[in-house]
């Protein structure tokens, strides 16, 4: 019985998941869901005192990888479209 | 023969200095080389002297704008403290890895500020160990399917970059708890991946204890070194997350010290499940 469980677990489907995961965080849509659910960024920036909790990080994580990934998409469709246009 | 002796008290000097015995050899080759080349009148037309002095002055100029450019993606002077390692250092950590519950003082020193290299400290953490692991239990796990009648040169591909894979992971979700927790701590990456790299020690003496004494020898072996690694990472890691107080062992109340305490717990206990999880297949 050959138990092939992790075997060819490699960089590349690492990558993939890498990638896969971070679009699932970046997204989680501010207003329709996280608001509800009580995951919004205003409630994120809870009070200036001690530090911030688990939920606070969270919620600063989130945002951020939205953040981030809105740049590197504005920047890839940018790069896409400035090559794209040599077809012409 | 030997350099400069060696000076606990200067970290700077990371690893001996052999370069005077060998000096010596190589300017005598040098110094008969030129003479034996048919090609003499060459190297005595000052043209052809003023090119080649050019040329290595550029090849210099270029080596060091590289080296420059190279340390800042991947930091090389830091990467040489954890491989100033000699035969003593690995051999106490090789035993304190297999039997941790005798060792007293868990603290890793410093000297201003900066910690002392692994030579001196035997608490510091250090690549060469996970590494030289690493790649003994990629020999191993060949072995071990090898003798099972199923080997193929590219198993050894794939289990190391299995293992390499599971490692990132593992130092991954460390980095992330550890920002969610808020830890303040001088952890840096790199330590982090030496201390999860321990745990291949352990994993190629129960794959090894497999193959000499079949499946008992292996479970008994593992289980032997998934304590000792628990034991040791609890130990190792307590000094750094923990605050000051808690680490001495005195009660401290507080949700955040127990967060901190139930992320030691963890991180120590995700080591054994990597353990079995990575050998059970190579033993039959």
């Amino acid at each position: 019985m050959h138990n092939s469980a992790n075997m060819a677990f490699t960089l590349y489907a690492l990558i993939q998941t890498a990638i896969l995961f971070t679009n699932a965080i970046a997204v989680l849509h501010e207003e329709r869901f996280l608001s509800k659910i009580g995951w919004g960024a205003e409630q994120g920036i809870g009070g200036f005192g001690d530090e911030p909790g688990i939920k606070a990080q969270l919620l600063n994580l989130i945002r951020s990888v939205r953040t981030v990934m809105r740049g590197v998409f504005f920047c890839t469709v940018l790069i896409l479209m400035s090559v794209h246009s040599y077809d012409y | 023969m030997r350099g400069t002796p060696m000076d606990p008290g200067d970290p700077r000097l990371l690893f001996d200095d052999t370069s005077a015995g060998g000096d010596r050899h190589g300017h005598s080759g040098v110094g008969k080389g030129p003479d034996v080349y048919p090609g003499q009148a060459l190297l005595s037309d000052p043209m052809s002297n003023l090119a080649m002095v050019y040329g290595s002055s550029l090849a210099s100029h270029g080596r060091e704008m590289m080296d420059k450019n190279l340390d800042r993606f991947i930091p090389i002077s830091k990467l040489k403290y954890y491989f100033a390692v000699d035969t003593v250092y690995v051999g106490k950590k090789l035993g304190l890895l297999v039997f941790p519950f005798m060792h007293d003082n868990w603290e890793v020193s410093y000297q201003q500020d900066t910690p002392v290299a692994p030579r001196f400290d035997i608490n510091a953490p250090d690549l060469y160990i996970p590494l030289m692991g690493f790649i003994t239990y990629i020999l191993v796990a060949g072995l071990a399917l090898g003798t099972q009648n199923r080997f193929s040169p590219e198993i050894l591909g794939i289990q190391a970059s299995s293992a390499l894979v599971w490692l990132i992971i593992e130092v991954l979700a460390v980095l992330l708890s550890l920002y969610l927790v808020t830890v303040n701590t001088d952890l840096t990456t790199i330590d982090l991946v030496a201390f999860s790299g321990y745990k291949y020690v352990g994993m190629f003496v129960g794959v090894l204890a497999g193959l000499l004494f079949g499946r008992t020898g292996y479970y008994l072996s593992l289980l032997w070194c998934c304590v000792s690694i628990f034991v040791f990472t609890i130990r190792t890691m307590r000094l750094k997350i923990l605050s000051e107080a808690a680490a001495e062992g005195r009660l401290v109340r507080g949700a955040k010290n127990q967060l901190r305490m139930y992320l030691t717990i963890a991180i120590a206990a995700a080591q054994p499940i990597f353990m079995y999880w990575l050998t059970f297949h190579l033993v039959r």
